[in-house]
């Protein structure tokens, strides 16, 4: 019954899968799928056992690998993946027999790898991957059961050499092919659970080991491991991608492929370092040291060697004393001891390749460059200032550090300048036995004590000719082991450090810890700053430079500097040389309006330099004092800077050696320039009163007034009016200022008398020049007369019809005839009619005209006369006398009024002869 | 369960890092770093959509567990980084620390 149930359960499944099939040829995928999933669910609910285990993961694997694709083709890829993860829940236990346990590793793998491939198949048909969901993974599980089964059958197929195959042959069937996949072929046909025959099944499971045993499963590994690294790759898993080269590498070191596994160890071994993963990296180092150790690669033997004993190292102290050893072995050009936990007949392989390394002379100095690592010397180069004095020698220090177990010798130490004249001064040598290498000493200068700072002070004179240049450390090179035997250079570029030694400093620097004290020649290592360069700067100078001058600059006077050099030197400056002017680096207007001179008896004009560079001054003997006047003009006002710089030569020996060195000293100052003195200019009408416009043939006045801005005395010398060809002056043209001193906040003050003809244009008409000579009352040295030219305002003129003018003494007396006459001019050339009248006034009586029209032709006047008499005293207003011109009716009396006076000063009468009634008063 | 419970520092590097002793540590050691690509990718994705920023627990790193561990995993470093004498970047040498780590180990095993 039971027996009956069970085939036909068998059925249930190849009937499903057959209708799926045929589902599938229709293209009725839909269809196709749902027959799949009930044929797999159909194979689960058989009842397993071991002899059909594997039947019945072969099928399921059969039927899954249909419902993924299936899946992926619907693009449902969640669907397909969550398919494959309950395959794999469901036949991860289902090993079957124990003694063929790899194979069901190999099954797993072969589940995962088919999975990956048809998930990367659905990618190229346009899926799209997510970094945690990608192919990748897949291929890296089918690596890691690949592994497994590699473990599993080292463990199950270590049969003796003297097993042999049996025979006749277990897996071969009559057929030549099985009936039914997943079967066993000495068991085909039977459905029984029992085992029939326990001898022919030993067989059967003997010949299956057998067989296993000539499977290359690192190849197997290392390809699915690569697919994985492709994967990671494209989905940005930088560190998968990593993590999975070092599995290949590692394979590759147990298919004894050494360089390949080297190779790749050393690509990714700088990743890990970069981040600080020191417990891996110190794993993948020791794997490399292992392969280096059994390819007899000298190089990369000593590089892993002196990373695995460096700081970064994870390892035990016993196993970083045993490379110690080994290393210094390899120095003495000896073989090293084999690396712990390799392969017997490699070792014996390495161990005749070393001897025969030993053996061969030549090429054994090896250079490593270690600032790309982290080595057990660390180094750090600091020059004990940023700068030095080109007569102070050069000091720097050299602090070495050694992180291994035991002290290690070094045989020479030098550093490299970017001028290479100063590495014959930087070398530390000891010449040594060959045997001291061994004998530890820690006595030696030459010897690095773990756990010890040491410290290598070096000193140089610098060349004169570096002077203002930078000097750097470009290598420093640390020699290992000795010519005779092996040398290996440590090379770090630059002043020292490693690939951790920044981020090192960078914790140190933000720690807050204090650090325990030490005795005074030790230093903390962390606290050491790289310091690779210097400058080397000019001797200081021993001269004094003072300047002597009385600001503010006037505007385009020659401004005297005087500039005071004394030398402080022991012996006689050489060759000095003095630079004066503007300070370069400012404005280029300014360049343009400030010029300097040595002569300051002339004034210099425009084609003057604004810097006078390197003026001879000739030697100056210790103490020697010397001044030299500056004269500086400055044509616009605001603060300029000016540099005095002195340089000279001189011999100074330093550490024995004589040296000439170029001494500098420089003084800046900055000079406000301030316009001498303020003009103002005025035009007045004859009374004074303030005018806008001037009046054709009407004289009229201008004044000038010159207002002392400056803070120092100023002598004005003479003052000139240079009148333009329109303008006349009335008078005689002469200056009122001469020899006039003015102090601060003084004016002077001069009034010429002119006349303007009739103009034409309408527009204004140029007065002329006002030209000021002056200079400062008490100058440093005697300067030049300085000539001011103000150029005079433009005025306006205009003509008017009728000029009147008054002919009146200067005052009246009460109750006295005052006669007045008024000219009336006609200025046009037409006739004019004008009316004139007189108004009264309280003060006077008049006798006159009081009105009267008249007529003057063009060119004429005419002359109207009145007889005022004083009423009263004191000063008083005239009658006003009104005239209408017919002709303009904008000639009104307002106008009139500019002309004649409106008041006059009127005295009282005399009383020679009441005086006794003012004493009696 | 926790097997391995790993602090790293914004350079990548580890601060503190312990794992089930009985297990292959080196293994460990890969798994968190080869999960730091995940985070990488998740932060440079948090720049861009500025989600909220209060939410540290950036979720599951590797396809293979649990937010109230990431809590109290969380606060016991910010008490380490309040400690005076600790200098962020060193590697996390503290005992309380250490305590808290076996806690978390030890319940779940």
């Amino acid at each position: 019954m039971m027996y009956a149930g069970c085939v036909l359960q068998l059925l249930f499944v190849r009937h499903q899968f057959k209708i799926a099939f045929f589902s599938e040829l229709k293209q009725d995928t839909q269809n196709a799928l749902k027959n799949y999933r009930t044929a797999y669910n159909l194979v689960h609910e058989l009842r397993a056992h071991e002899t059909n285990m594997l039947e019945i993961k072969t099928m399921a694997g059969f039927i899954n690998y249909k419902i993924c694709r299936l899946c992926f083709q619907h693009n449902t890829p969640l669907d397909a993946i969550a398919q494959f993860r309950k395959h794999i829940d469901l036949c991860k236990k289902k090993i079957g027999s124990a003694e063929l346990a790899f194979e069901h590793a190999a099954w797993m793998s072969k589940q995962f790898q088919a999975f990956g491939d048809l998930f990367d198949e659905a990618i190229k048909l346009g899926l799209t991957a997510i970094q945690t969901q990608n192919p990748g993974f897949y291929y890296q599980q089918a690596a890691y059961y690949a592994q497994e089964r590699k473990q599993l059958a080292s463990m199950l197929c270590n049969h003796d050499s003297s097993v042999v195959y049996p025979n006749p042959d277990p897996l071969e069937t009559q057929t030549g092919v099985l009936d039914f996949y997943g079967q066993r072929p000495w068991r085909q046909g039977t459905l029984s659970f029992d085992l029939s025959d326990p001898e022919k099944e030993k067989m059967g499971i003997l010949s299956l080991q057998l067989k296993e045993r000539n499977v290359l499963h690192s190849e197997l590994i290392i390809t699915l491991l690569s697919n994985a690294v492709a994967q990671f790759k494209k989905y940005k898993c930088p560190r998968m991608k990593s993590h999975l080269m070092v599995q290949m590498g590692e394979e590759y070191y147990f298919a004894k492929d050494y360089a390949k596994a080297l190779k790749l160890l050393d690509y990714v071994m700088c990743e890990y370092r970069s981040e600080g993963w020191w417990t891996l990296l110190t794993s993948i180092l020791t794997t490399a040291l292992k392969c280096s150790y059994l390819m007899a690669q000298i190089k990369d033997y000593i590089t892993y060697s002196l990373e695995l004993l460096g700081r970064a190292s994870t390892l035990k102290d016993d196993q970083k004393s045993r490379i110690e050893k080994n290393l210094i072995k390899v120095l003495m050009n000896e073989s090293p001891d084999p690396e712990p936990d390799c392969d017997a007949a490699a070792v014996k392989a390495s161990q005749k390749l070393w001897s025969d390394r030993v053996s061969l002379a030549g090429s054994n100095v090896f250079t490593i460059e270690v600032q790309d690592f982290i080595p057990f010397v660390q180094c750090k180069a600091k020059f004990l200032a940023p700068s030095f004095h080109v007569d102070v020698p050069v000091q720097f220090d050299i602090y070495l550090r050694a992180d291994c177990p035991h002290p290690i010798r070094f045989s020479k130490l030098c550093i490299s300048f970017n001028n290479q004249d100063y590495n014959q001064y930087c070398v530390v040598e000891e010449a040594y036995q060959k045997s001291d290498i061994l004998e530890q000493s820690s006595q030696g200068t030459m010897c690095l004590v773990p756990g010890k700072t040491r410290k290598f002070t070096f000193k140089f004179v610098a060349k004169t000719e570096d002077v203002g240049k930078k000097i750097e450390i470009t290598s420093v090179d640390l020699i290992l082991g000795s010519e005779s035997g092996r040398c290996v250079i440590l090379n770090w570029r630059g002043g020292g450090g490693d690939a951790a030694s920044s981020q090192e400093a960078l914790q140190a620097a933000r720690s807050f810890k204090r650090r325990p004290k030490l005795p005074d020649n030790e230093v903390h290592w962390d606290s050491l700053a790289i310091q690779a360069s210097t400058m080397i700067i000019s001797r200081v100078p021993n001269i004094s430079v003072q300047l002597r001058h009385e600001p503010p600059a006037l505007t385009n006077e020659m401004y005297c500097l005087v500039v005071t050099i004394e030398s402080h030197e022991e012996t006689v400056a050489k060759d000095v040389k003095l630079t004066a002017g503007l300070k370069p680096g400012q404005d280029a207007n300014l360049t343009q309006k400030t010029q300097v001179t040595l002569r300051g008896t002339d004034t210099c004009d425009d084609s003057f330099p604004a810097l006078l560079p390197d003026i001879p001054v000739g030697d100056l003997q210790p103490g020697e004092k010397l001044e030299k006047p500056i004269y500086i003009r400055c044509g616009t006002v605001g603060a300029r800077m000016f540099l005095v710089y002195v340089s000279y030569l001189i011999n100074t020996t330093v550490e024995g050696k004589e040296i000439l060195c170029k001494c500098h000293r420089d003084e800046t100052v900055t000079i406000e320039t301030v316009f001498p003195f303020d003009v103002a200019i005025k035009f007045v009408s004859t009374k004074l009163e303030h005018l806008d416009r001037v009046f054709a043939d009407i004289p009229f006045l201008l004044m000038t007034d010159i207002l002392s801005a400056s803070p120092w005395p100023l002598t004005i010398v003479t003052s000139q009016l240079q009148l333009s060809a329109s303008m006349t002056s009335v008078d005689q043209l002469e200056s009122y200022v001469e020899n006039v001193v003015l102090q601060t906040g003084e004016s002077a003050s001069e009034c010429f008398c002119l006349r303007c003809p009739p103009v034409t244009n309408s527009g204004g008409v140029a007065t002329g020049c006002y030209i000021i000579s002056w200079k400062r009352s008490s100058p440093v040295e005697s300067v030049p007369v300085v000539r001011t030219v103000i150029t005079l305002p433009h005025v306006i003129v205009e003509s008017i019809p009728l000029h009147v003018k008054a002919d009146l003494p200067s005052f009246g007396r009460v109750r006295e005839s005052l006669p007045v006459r008024y000219h009336l001019q006609n200025k046009t050339n037409l006739v004019q009619d004008v009316e004139v009248s007189m108004e009264p006034s309280d003060a006077f009586m008049f006798s006159g005209l009081k009105q009267i029209r008249l007529r003057i032709l063009p060119g004429t006047q005419q002359e109207v006369l009145y007889n005022f008499y004083p009423l009263m005293a004191g000063y008083q207003q005239l009658p006003s006398l009104h005239i209408n011109l017919l002709r303009f009716p904008n000639f009104t009396n307002q106008l009139l009024r500019r002309f004649i006076p409106t008041h006059i000063f009127v005295k009282p009468q005399g009383r020679q002869a009441d005086e006794n009634s003012i004493a009696a008063a | 369960m926790a097997v391995c419970i790993a602090v790293i520092a914004k350079e990548n590097y580890p601060l503190y890092i312990r794992s089930v002793p009985t297990e292959n540590e080196l293994k460990f050691h890969y798994t968190v770093h080869t999960s730091l690509d995940v985070v990488d990718e998740k932060i440079s994705a948090m720049g861009k959509a500025m989600v909220d920023q209060r939410e540290l627990y950036l979720g599951l790193l590797y396809p293979t567990e649990d937010y109230k561990m990431f809590r109290k995993l969380h606060n016991s470093y910010t008490d380490i980084m309040c400690n005076p004498f600790y200098n962020p970047g060193d590697r996390i040498h503290s005992r309380a620390f250490d305590n808290m780590v076996n806690s978390m180990m030890m319940q779940v095993c």
